[in-house]
């Protein structure tokens, strides 16, 4: 029975209705006959109703295949589906030969993939925790961990390319095993001046407390050792007959593990991509997703459905406050409008002049510590070996990331936007303090290290200060990873727990008020993009940073679950999966920019260290290439200096170009035609509507 | 593979391959699971295809559903006779749409059965007050909820009777983002 939209009409339900197609389909689920079909079947032109099953056999032998595998898609019961599948499996033999072939073909195949997967998901890492974890606290949370598993992964793989590309190569020939050689590099024609290299700190007796010091720093013993650049000293291994070109493996090495992670951030990221394209734009604003896609209906545990239960609350009455909001702004006079307009611009040039002032600390922080780290002295180069010296940039970032999310989200409320807008514009500002607060480490470094008093002449950079200038970069690099691990690790252990413990057992108000520590999901990932983008640029200088930082998110993910179950409380504010996988992967790619940047600048413009490494022959790193490429024969040269030419390039960008526009202008023509069967479906239901009236009209007056 | 097992005949697990999204050792797994909710009722032996069925009382103890606000309009949009009685093959495919590899397309058909409280083919007014009211645990007041109930029409409605048919509700769960990742149950 249909009833009219209008609540005054009461007339009885019209019969002719029944017959319309639509509801003859629906009709089947009310199982009026009982063991009819009892499941909505809208699967449209490929699924035929029930009756008609035996047109099956007159369809093709690809057509087949489709319905073969599409089987546990329609929403059939199981036995309507035996069935099907019954009718489908006797229909087999009014195929050809071939057409059985594939589709037994395609069967064992599936069941063979079905297989490997089952295997796969034992391998799975951890698999068991993050399922209970997003039994109790939600999918939002469970991506955080998934997101961590994921760079575990990814450092792994970069550590397994590093070590058997580089470390292994230079460790099997300095041994001799396989048969292995190796030659030195030989330095030619540079100035005496530039080679020298003494680690200080090596000679004579050294003190246990020494140790200590050097391996929270990577100087002294650990400077040998082939964690730093400067150890790698081999131009050339040979393997009975087989000649290995270290330096450009060194450096090819490098190149992959970054293209590598790009694809790898890029293909997880294209999903999310995907579903904020079709998206509309007022994300925040729909109800619709709270209200049929807003239960998680894997919580499990009674604690986080009750949670659940006050975000979706707290998540509705905020919509229907920045409605309210809305309608306000958009009831804003002019001059209110220029008022909060010059606010806004004045909150602005706040923010920028204490950026500047943090960045200009963390500038003076690493100048000083560079200075101070080691004294040059006519006599003998002492070092200072006090940590608070070499740790000071560290100290300094640290300080940096504490205070200015608190700063911000104190600031934006004068600048009076949506809360939505609010807690996006804020989380964009923390993303860009954390990541250029490396770039200015990285920055007031390379200023050191290329500013001299005419002390460059020779060799292109402050040879005395920095006679092996990139394991110093790769030293500034492993401290900070080593920092961060302890600031996680401090912080759960002498800031959470004691105020779990206080918030337990101390019944004071105050104490009661503040509550336990939130686990606020956008902050944990800022944090650990910040270490992982610190892993990308330092793997060039350090080759088995990306060593520490595996063995460091493997013990920060069961901290931070440890945390998670034990000492804080999920946020309040949701997060959903779908929009934070995305911003994660995001917020992973501006890092892995970020770190592109300053290893390409390196590379190509600051002369290498003539003192240690396998680059000493070579002005800068990257002329290693032309200088292997000079060696292929004639023709191969000609074609790839053709590639690098301009007549290429040009014409290649002009086609990527053009190809980007096809399909911008292809997605702007699919919404078109979507924005207008949408208004044709509306048409077309308001003619039936119409007509419907019209026909009862009729009938009652006939 | 050399399973001594004998709840079902391999024909039997094949069929339940093609016909759901689970394996084979999840099947036998689910059963393991229907099995020891009624242990008196439900025997071992399946390879008859015995006609068993458990009350609504008992699936929506299980601790998968326990907390759902949605648990006893699951189980009967799944059942046979619109009771909540499943059999083990309506439990099967239960988890098997409500599982992370169903399409989104079936899933909608399934959900739009779940939130139509009268099942009318329609999700009307009171319907969506049901729902939000489930939702919230009936925490917000009549004048939100009218105002939500009508924001969710006018954002899906789109041939304009004041409530969703399925083409609408479709429409609406094909934009919503997170449908796909909240709309499915471990088991």
């Amino acid at each position: 029975e249909v009833f009219f939209p209008d609540a005054d009409h009461t007339s009885p339900p019209v019969t002719f209705l029944q017959e319309l197609p639509s509801y003859r389909s629906v009709l089947r689920q009310r199982g009026a006959g009982g063991t009819q079909d009892r499941r909505q079947n809208t699967r449209g032109s490929v699924r035929p109703p029930v009756g008609q099953t035996r047109n099956l056999a007159e369809g093709t032998g690809v057509e087949n295949e489709a319905l073969v595998r599409s089987i546990r898609e329609y929403a059939l019961n199981i036995p309507e589906k035996r069935r099907l599948r019954a009718v489908q499996k006797a229909n087999v033999k009014y195929l050809s030969r071939w057409d059985q072939w594939k589709q037994n073909r395609n069967r064992s195949w599936k069941k063979f993939l079905d297989e490997i997967k089952e295997l796969s998901s034992y391998l799975e890492l951890w698999r068991h925790d993050i399922r209970s974890i997003e039994g109790k606290f939600g999918t939002g949370v469970q991506s955080y961990f998934s997101f961590l598993r994921f760079l575990v992964l990814l450092n792994f793989i970069i550590f397994i390319l590093m070590f058997s590309f580089i470390t292994l190569p230079s460790t099997v020939s300095t041994y001799g095993f396989f048969n292995s050689s190796y030659i030195k590099v030989l330095p030619k024609n540079i100035e005496p001046k530039c080679t020298i290299y003494t680690i200080k700190g090596t000679k004579g007796l050294v003190y246990f407390y020494s140790y200590i010091i050097d391996l929270l720093s990577g100087t002294g013993f650990l400077e040998m050792t082939s964690l730093f650049y400067g150890h790698y000293a081999i131009d050339m291994v040979q393997f009975s007959g087989i000649k290995y070109n270290v330096p450009l493996a060194y450096l090819l090495t490098t190149l992959v593990y970054l293209s590598l992670s790009l694809i790898w951030i890029v293909k997880r990221s294209v999903e999310g991509f995907k579903q904020s394209l079709i998206r509309k734009e007022d994300q925040f604003q729909s109800y619709c997703n709270k209200i049929f896609a807003g239960w998680d209906f894997c919580i499990t545990d009674v604690n986080a459905s009750w949670l659940k239960h006050s975000s979706l609350q707290y998540e509705l009455k905020t919509d229907l406050e920045e409605e309210r909001l809305k309608q306000k702004i958009a009831g804003r006079r002019t001059e209110e409008k220029l008022r909060i307009y010059c606010l806004r611009i004045f909150v602005n040039i706040i923010v920028l002049a204490v950026l500047s002032g943090f960045f200009y600390s963390i500038y003076c922080a690493t100048k000083y510590s560079q200075e101070n780290i080691c004294t040059v002295s006519l006599r003998n180069n002492t070092c200072d070996g006090n940590l608070l010296v070499q740790y000071l940039p560290s100290i300094v970032i640290t300080l940096v990331n504490f205070i200015a999310p608190l700063f911000f989200s104190n600031l934006i409320r004068f600048e009076e936007y949506s809360p939505a807008f609010e807690i996006r514009f804020t989380l964009m500002r923390c993303v860009f303090v954390r990541l250029a607060n490396i770039g200015v480490l990285l920055f007031s470094l390379g200023t050191q290290i290329l500013t001299c008093a005419d002390k460059c002449k020779a060799c292109g950079y402050n040879h005395e200060l920095y006679p092996c200038w990139e394991s110093r970069v790769g030293q500034e690099m492993y401290k900070l990873m080593i920092f961060d691990f302890i600031i996680i690790f401090a912080e759960t252990v002498f800031v959470h727990f004691p105020r779990k413990l206080l918030v337990t057992y101390c019944s004071w108000k105050v104490i009661k008020w503040c509550g336990l520590q939130e686990f606020a999901i956008p902050e944990n990932v800022l944090e650990i993009v910040y270490g992982q983008t610190i892993c990308w640029i330092g793997a060039f200088y350090s080759p088995l940073l990306p060593a520490i930082a595996t063995i460091k998110y493997f013990i920060v993910f069961y901290i931070k679950k440890i945390s998670l179950m034990h000492t804080c409380r999920p946020s309040s504010r949701p997060f959903r999966a779908s929009s934070s996988n995305f911003f994660f992967l995001v917020v992973l790619l501006i890092g892995l920019v970020l770190a592109f940047i300053p290893l390409g600048l390196s590379m190509t413009h600051i002369n290498s260290s003539k003192a240690c490494g396998p680059f000493i022959n070579f002005n800068r790193i990257w002329d290693v290439v032309p200088h292997t490429i000079d060696g292929f024969p004639v023709a191969l040269r000609k074609v790839l200096y053709g590639i690098a030419s301009e007549a290429f390039a040009v014409p290649f960008f002009m086609v990527t170009c053009l190809i980007m526009f096809y399909f911008i202008a292809l997605a702007g023509a699919h919404k078109r035609v979507i924005v207008q069967l949408r208004e044709q479906l509306i048409m077309e239901s308001r003619d039936k509507l119409f007509l419907i009236r019209k026909l009862t009209e009729a009938q009652t007056h006939s | 593979m050399g399973n001594k097992q004998t709840i079902f005949t391999d024909e039997q697990l094949d069929a339940y391959q093609d016909c759901t999204f689970f394996t084979r050792k999840e099947i036998l797994r689910l059963h393991g699971r229907y099995h020891e909710m009624a242990p008196n009722i439900v025997p071992m032996d399946y390879t008859q295809d015995p006609d068993v069925k458990l009350p609504i009382q008992l699936i929506i103890n299980m601790p998968e559903l326990k907390e759902n606000p949605f648990k006893e309009r699951i189980v009967e949009a799944f059942s046979e006779d619109g009771e909540g009685n499943l059999s083990f093959n309506d439990f099967v495919d239960m988890f098997s749409v409500l599982s992370e590899m169903a399409p989104r397309e079936l899933k909608a058909i399934y959900a739009f059965k779940i939130y139509d409280f009268n099942t009318d083919n329609f999700i009307c007014k009171s319907d969506l007050e049901k729902t939000l009211n489930k939702l919230t645990r009936e925490e917000l007041t009549a004048e939100e909820i009218t105002l939500v109930c009508e924001k969710v029409i006018e954002e899906a409605d789109m041939d304009g009777d004041g409530k969703l048919a399925f083409a609408d509700f479709e429409n609406m769960i094909s934009k919503a983002p997170d449908f796909l990742s909240t709309f499915h149950i471990r088991i």
